[in-house]
């Protein structure tokens, strides 16, 4: 099994005729995703990429029956492209786009929250389930069919890490990016439950990094609620403060989000945390032999 | 983005927030002008972009204007906390009474905007809400609209028990709030925000920082970016996020997450990055070679690491850029490059005959491989 796509996932392009929109189309479509539809306003009864596209995303949702989007549009529309995906009644909503204001995001989150949508990202690499569907910008082939599921604030190292993973012949049941922003939908408990639920993942790797609270959330919840071994991995450790690296969630502020406090919180939960990205493999294995 | 004090002032006074206004000078001698004009005795502030001016020497009293000119020498020629001091603001002093904290910023768990009021002013907020966290209060503000005048004036109330005083805080509480939305910042404070002997509620001092990813819609503030440096101005414009450090080995890695993770994994192996450095998400070579260009101007670099996932990022494009910066630039330190993912056949084919490139299979091979040579281990 997998969480939150698989097979039967029908997904809708938002910004289909855009140069990332475009390629990762493509590379959706060569993966076996089931890619719909797409939709650039004005550009309604053209196809991009062998798929149909619509004005709108009701549009698109009645045609196809859709229930997933992917959002490639540039940053200034990202948030406008979220609330068309929402109230067009789409469920679970994915947004690939870097660099959303945090001020639309406050309004975006309550957005979703007051609907009955779930939100991916934004800033996020998109999720995959391996031989079944990917939704995002992950790289298909590093990607093997597997029981452990992996969770990441991050896109490159988390690559990295399902990397490690498929070389030692470790496969993945869903690998998800939450992306690195301050707000975003989606995030480490969501997943966490999920996974949980799926009686296929047997294991699950959580790539945190510097910043926020995420995950010291994602430890108590796994005290309370997880029964599924966990192994943590936090990038940052030599961040200086108050800096920004690169993303705009990863800043550690006022003496708080840093490394030290996030593998603390893991390790007192049982949660064993890789010092360095290629101890993940081992300490994965040692979990799925329980 | 950080604003400086004067910037920051400037847009407090555009929404109406009372402020004590003063003038910029970058050198001694205008300081003194500036305070000949004022009159009577004045503050010199260093405005930099960094915390703790106070502490490091960076705010004076002067009592006239040739006091004025011997603290502006001595500020100017401070650096705090890394960063040279280049301006100095010039303000009238101001009786003080009583002193306070107002600030609005974001709440990442709460996933809203959030005020935080206290009637411990002047002095560094952290502190106090690590030591008397009862002495700080919070508001969480619904969204960009819907903040009430009456919630303005009970947050007043609670850091000032005199109506009449409370009513004018409250006032220029509901302006910071303005200003935090219609800025897009991500941090709006006034400390210490003063009541004067005369009952005028005054903010003495103004911090603001911006979201650069609203940047774009915010003209007038992106206007008062001040690159630390040449190079900090290249990453900018290439779209390169870089935070220098004082180690000596370069890095060049696509992906926050990743950059900051070889960062980490220098330092496991016993070495010190000399920067965090990513090229982001696309791979333009002339991104690569600015970063090359970027790591190649600090002397104390002994040797670059590239590490690549490729995804959208192609690798044979990261080769090229590496191609072309050793062609244009002096390149005088071995290089290690780690490719892989999209194009990666291709990328190692460019890079095979290039003099002075390392190719390592692994992560770890390649942290491994550039220590080694920035030790001066390896040829």
């Amino acid at each position: 099994m997998s969480i939150l796509i698989d097979q039967d996932t029908k997904v809708i392009v938002q910004g289909i005729t855009g140069r990332d929109g475009s390629f990762h189309t493509q590379s959706m479509l060569e993966y076996g995703t089931q890619v719909v539809a797409g939709v650039t306003p004005g550009r309604g009864g053209a196809t991009a990429n062998g798929v149909p596209v619509f004005d709108s995303v009701a549009e698109a949702r009645a045609a196809t029956g859709a229930g997933t989007s992917v959002i490639y549009v540039p940053a200034p529309f990202a948030a406008d492209a979220v609330y068309e995906a929402v109230d067009a009644g789409i469920k679970f909503v994915v947004c690939i786009t870097e660099g959303v204001p945090v001020n639309d995001m406050i309004e975006v989150y309550a957005a979703v929250e007051r609907s009955s949508s779930r939100l991916l990202g934004p800033n996020c690499p998109g999720l995959i389930s391996p031989g079944k569907a990917k939704v995002g910008i992950l790289p298909g082939p590093i990607h093997k069919e597997g029981p452990v599921g992996v969770v990441s604030r991050s896109g490159t190292l988390t690559y990295q890490v399902v990397d490690y993973l498929t070389r030692a012949d470790i496969g993945q049941s869903t690998c998800v990016g939450i992306g690195g922003d301050p707000i975003i939908g989606t995030n480490f408990l969501d997943c966490l439950e999920a996974f949980e639920a799926d009686p296929e993942t047997k294991a699950v790797v959580l790539i945190g990094e510097i910043g926020g609270t995420d995950e010291q959330e994602a430890a108590r919840f796994i005290k309370s609620s997880m029964k599924t071994p966990v192994v943590g991995f936090i990038a940052g450790r030599t961040a200086p403060p108050g800096k920004r690296m690169g993303h705009a969630g990863a800043i550690i502020s006022g003496g708080g989000g840093t490394a030290g406090e996030k593998t603390e919180a893991l390790n007192e939960v049982g949660v064993p945390v890789a010092k360095i990205p290629s101890e993940i493999p081992d300490l994965v294995a040692r979990a799925l032999r329980g | 983005m950080n604003l400086h004090e004067y910037q920051a002032k400037e847009v407090f006074a555009g929404f109406g927030i009372p402020i004590v206004a003063g003038k910029v000078a970058t050198t001694a001698e205008e300081a003194a002008t500036l305070a000949r004009e004022l009159g009577g005795t004045v503050v010199v502030k260093a405005q930099v972009h960094a915390g703790g001016r106070g502490k490091a020497g960076g705010v004076k009293l002067a009592a006239d204007p040739d006091e004025a000119r011997q603290h502006a020498e001595a500020i100017l020629a401070l650096t705090i906390k890394g960063i040279p001091v280049r301006k100095v603001l010039v303000v009238p002093a101001a009786e003080i009474a009583k002193e306070y904290y107002l600030g609005v910023t974001l709440d990442r768990g709460a996933k809203r905007a959030v005020i935080i009021a206290s009637a411990a002013g002047g002095v560094d907020i952290e502190e106090v809400a690590a030591q008397t966290p009862e002495k700080i209060h919070r508001f969480h503000l619904p969204g960009p609209t819907g903040f009430r005048a009456y919630q303005a004036r009970a947050v007043a109330l609670k850091i000032e028990p005199k109506p009449e005083v409370a009513l004018k805080m409250a006032r220029v509480l509901q302006k910071l709030v303005e200003v935090y939305w219609a800025s897009d910042a991500s941090l709006v404070e006034i400390n210490p925000l003063v009541l004067t002997p005369g009952g005028e509620v005054v903010a003495l001092d103004a911090k603001m920082v911006v979201d650069d990813n609203a940047l774009f819609r915010q003209p007038r503030l992106a206007a008062f970016r001040e690159d630390e440096s040449e190079l900090a101005a290249a990453a900018r414009t290439m779209g390169l996020s870089f935070v220098p450090l004082k180690g000596n080995v370069g890095c060049v890695v696509n992906g926050a997450g990743l950059a900051m993770a070889t960062m980490d994994l220098i330092k496991h192996y016993g070495g010190e990055p000399a920067n965090f450095l990513d090229i982001g998400g696309s791979s333009n070579p002339e991104k690569v070679t600015t970063a090359m260009r970027i790591v190649m101007a600090d002397p104390d670099v002994k040797a670059v690491l590239f590490n690549i996932f490729g995804g959208i990022t192609r690798c044979d494009d990261v080769a090229k850029g590496i191609l072309t910066a050793l062609e244009e630039l002096n390149v005088n330190v071995p290089v290690v490059v780690r490719l892989t993912g999209t194009n990666e056949d291709i990328a190692q084919r460019l890079l095979s005959q290039a003099k002075g490139v390392e190719s390592a299979e692994t992560m770890d091979a390649a942290v491994k491989a550039a220590l080694a040579h920035a030790a001066g281990r390896r040829g």
